[in-house]
């Protein structure tokens, strides 16, 4: 009897190894592997051909450089507003589809939302481009109604890579957003306004206290897309974007130094971190019910 | 009667082709207990959220405590409401609920929260204050969504069918409760329900609504004793309804008989005249039952019947007959002294019963073909 009930035990254990299998593998032949690799890179010094020493160099590098500092500041700041200002997008387009339409203009809607991702980021960057460079169409037009002399360059500015930004991470917003608004009961809406809140004060105390799961979700991917995103600030953003990414793909590419790479990816690593937990700790969340809500 | 809390003039909605609610009028007293009854579908919910405001009339007007509430908005005006599923706000405390209103109102936190505990405290849940929603269980979860709306002293309290969600047992423990809520607060209350017991049990007052109006609108007495048309006979406490033509007339008394032949008494409403198509209404209670004739109440009309089955609900139990002729069914009320208890399916019997307190109306266009 013991001897049945064990191996049963076993069978059980063995086929729920069986399943997770794949996502093991997956998650270790391609995210712990390599990062273990660049963790090994960025501690260490090439000190002659071949030769390299454990070192805290590359991170001594990045402190001790304004540049670096710089870039690494202005794409975390630049990211939280590129986040921010997603929120308020969508959160309108989100209490639209879960609130107000009913079904099949609700979900016309969200495909709407969804069609940009149909096509790939470097076509739809692209595209932003073809619309705002100095011979692009939006600059042509506003010669044409009168309200620049001279065509402008609309590409190359903070605001344009905000733009693309928020266009290229919308869907990730409103996804969970969606999600968390429909849960929200109508009659808790009625109830507050009956018992006299404005528009505003419902807003404030019922419902973004319920989609704050939602809300912090959609945040932290957001977040974590905007500032690990290589090619909308780089098309847009040109020369001037200085966005942390590029920094690191001309030390491994251009400068071949892989080493200072790593150290840079370790911290953008730390750095989305420290923001996702700084995050959760304002909006009084925790990570595990809030990556549910995804 | 003192001054009226409530009065809808010839109020109307119509929802495209749809009328919901159909050139009603009515006025609720200070500090009474309105009901309104009736079946889903009847507009009673459209009614009450037109008091509340959540939508607006196509015609007529709501005053609420002599005042128009044409055009304010439900956040000011002097009603509040307790929702069917009481909607309560599962992200704050039991105290904050309470002080939601307060606060919106701009009272000071100190202030709020001790006017939700006093609250709290009158509604018997003293010291719940901090404690979550979902620790409640269904009847004090019931009595905080009272307790919210009554903290803003309004001058109507509204109730959505608010103990549908509960089991029986608990149903009937609430009733009581609210009955005394009301009493010891003196708000006026309009509560809305499909079930008749609760109406009865709960209000000084009822309109019965179908089909956006009332069919008629009393004190639970007068609907259950009284009822004015053949809908509140049927839907308010059970009946035996009988469908016939009228034999003849004598007076305010009638004598009917059905398609196959079964001849009844009983007092008419409106104008009737021989050969017309009506309804019979026997309450269960009115009738008595005997083994032999000599039981029956001397000078009653008698018929007999072939009991079909015993219906034991404790005090409510009942033998539902079928008059030996006719075959149709009908149903009697039991005695409380366990006379009947052992009546046997089959066993013939003898009833009869007060034409006096049996009553007989036109019957409706969708009864008039169908012969129950």
């Amino acid at each position: 009897m013991a001897s049945a009930a064990l191996q049963a035990r076993w069978h059980g254990r063995l086929g729920l190894g069986l399943l997770l299998a794949p996502a093991v593998l997956w998650l270790g032949a391609l995210i712990v592997l390599p990062h273990i690799d660049l963790a090994v890179l960025s501690f260490r010094e090439r000190v002659g051909p071949r030769q390299y020493v454990a070192s805290l160099a590359q991170y001594k590098t990045f402190f001790l450089e304004p540049l670096y500092w710089h870039v690494f500041v202005r794409t975390a700041l630049m990211s939280v507003i590129a986040t921010f200002l997603t929120l308020l997008l969508a959160f309108p387009i989100a209490w639209i589809i879960a609130k107000l339409v009913q079904g099949r203009a609700s979900g016309l809607l969200f495909i709407l939302c969804l069609i940009p991702f149909w096509v790939s980021e470097t076509v739809r960057t692209l595209g932003w481009m073809i619309l705002l460079r100095e011979s692009g169409v939006l600059p042509t037009l506003l010669v044409k109604l009168g309200i620049t002399a001279v065509p402008v360059e609309l590409l190359y500015h903070d605001a344009t890579i905000l733009v693309g930004l928020v266009y290229t991470s919308m869907l990730f917003m409103v996804i969970p957003l969606i999600s968390s608004l429909e849960s929200l009961d109508n009659a808790l809406i009625e109830a507050a306004y009956d018992l006299g809140a404005g528009g505003f004060a419902v807003l404030r105390t019922i419902v973004i206290p319920h989609a704050a799961p939602g809300i912090t979700a959609g945040c932290i991917v957001v977040f974590m897309l905007t500032l690990g995103n290589y090619l909308t600030p780089t098309l847009l953003g040109g020369k001037n974007s200085q966005w942390f990414t590029e920094q690191i793909y001309t030390q491994f590419i251009t400068r071949f130094n892989w080493e200072q790479g790593a150290a840079f990816g370790f911290l953008l690593l730390a750095l989305s971190t420290a923001m996702v937990m700084l995050g959760l700790k304002i909006a009084g969340q925790r990570f595990g019910d809030v990556m549910r809500r995804t | 009667m003192s001054a009226a809390d409530l009065i809808a003039d010839a109020v109307v909605k119509r929802f495209g082709e749809h009328v919901a609610v159909d050139s009603l009028s009515f006025s609720v007293a200070h500090g009474s207990f309105f009901s309104i009854l009736g079946p889903s579908g009847c507009g009673k919910t459209t009614l009450l959220r037109m008091i509340a405001g959540f939508i607006a009339p196509d015609g007529g007007d709501i005053a609420i405590g002599g005042r128009s509430m044409r055009g304010v908005a439900p956040n000011r005006r002097p009603v509040n409401m307790v929702f069917q599923q009481l909607a309560l706000f599962p992200m704050m405390s039991v105290g904050e609920n309470v002080a939601y209103g307060l606060a919106r109102r701009g009272v000071a936190r100190a202030q709020r929260m001790q006017r939700s505990e006093a609250m709290l405290e009158r509604v018997g849940l003293g010291g719940a204050a901090a404690k979550r929603v979902d620790e409640l269980s269904g009847g004090q979860r019931q009595r905080v969504a009272i307790a919210r709306s009554l903290v803003l002293e309004p001058t109507l309290l509204l109730l959505d069918e608010p103990l549908g969600a509960l089991d029986l047992k608990l149903r009937e423990h609430m009733k009581i409760e609210l009955k005394q809520l009301q009493a010891a607060f003196g708000t006026t209350f309009v509560y809305i329900t499909h079930d008749q017991s609760e109406a009865l049990v709960l209000s000084d007052h009822v309109g019965v609504m179908s089909h956006g109006r009332f069919e008629q609108l009393g004190t639970p007495q007068d609907l259950y004793y009284r009822p004015q048309t053949p809908f509140v006979a049927s839907f308010v406490g059970a009946n035996n309804r009988i469908v016939g033509r009228v034999a003849s007339v004598q007076g305010a008394s009638v004598e009917m008989t059905t398609k196959d032949g079964w001849t009844i008494h009983a007092l008419k409403q409106g104008a009737l005249a021989v050969g017309d198509a009506v309804e019979g209404f026997v309450r269960p209670e009115v009738a008595s039952l005997g083994r032999v004739a000599a039981e029956l109440p001397a000078g009653q009309p008698r018929h007999e019947g072939e009991v079909q089955s015993l219906l034991f609900d404790g005090a409510n139990s009942a033998v539902l007959l079928k008059e030996l002729r006719t075959r149709r069914e009908f149903r009697i009320a039991l005695p409380q002294t366990g006379q009947f208890s052992d009546l046997r399916p089959q066993e013939k019997v003898q009833f009869s019963f007060d034409p006096e307190r049996a009553v007989c109306f036109p019957a409706r266009a969708a009864a008039a073909g169908q012969d129950g």
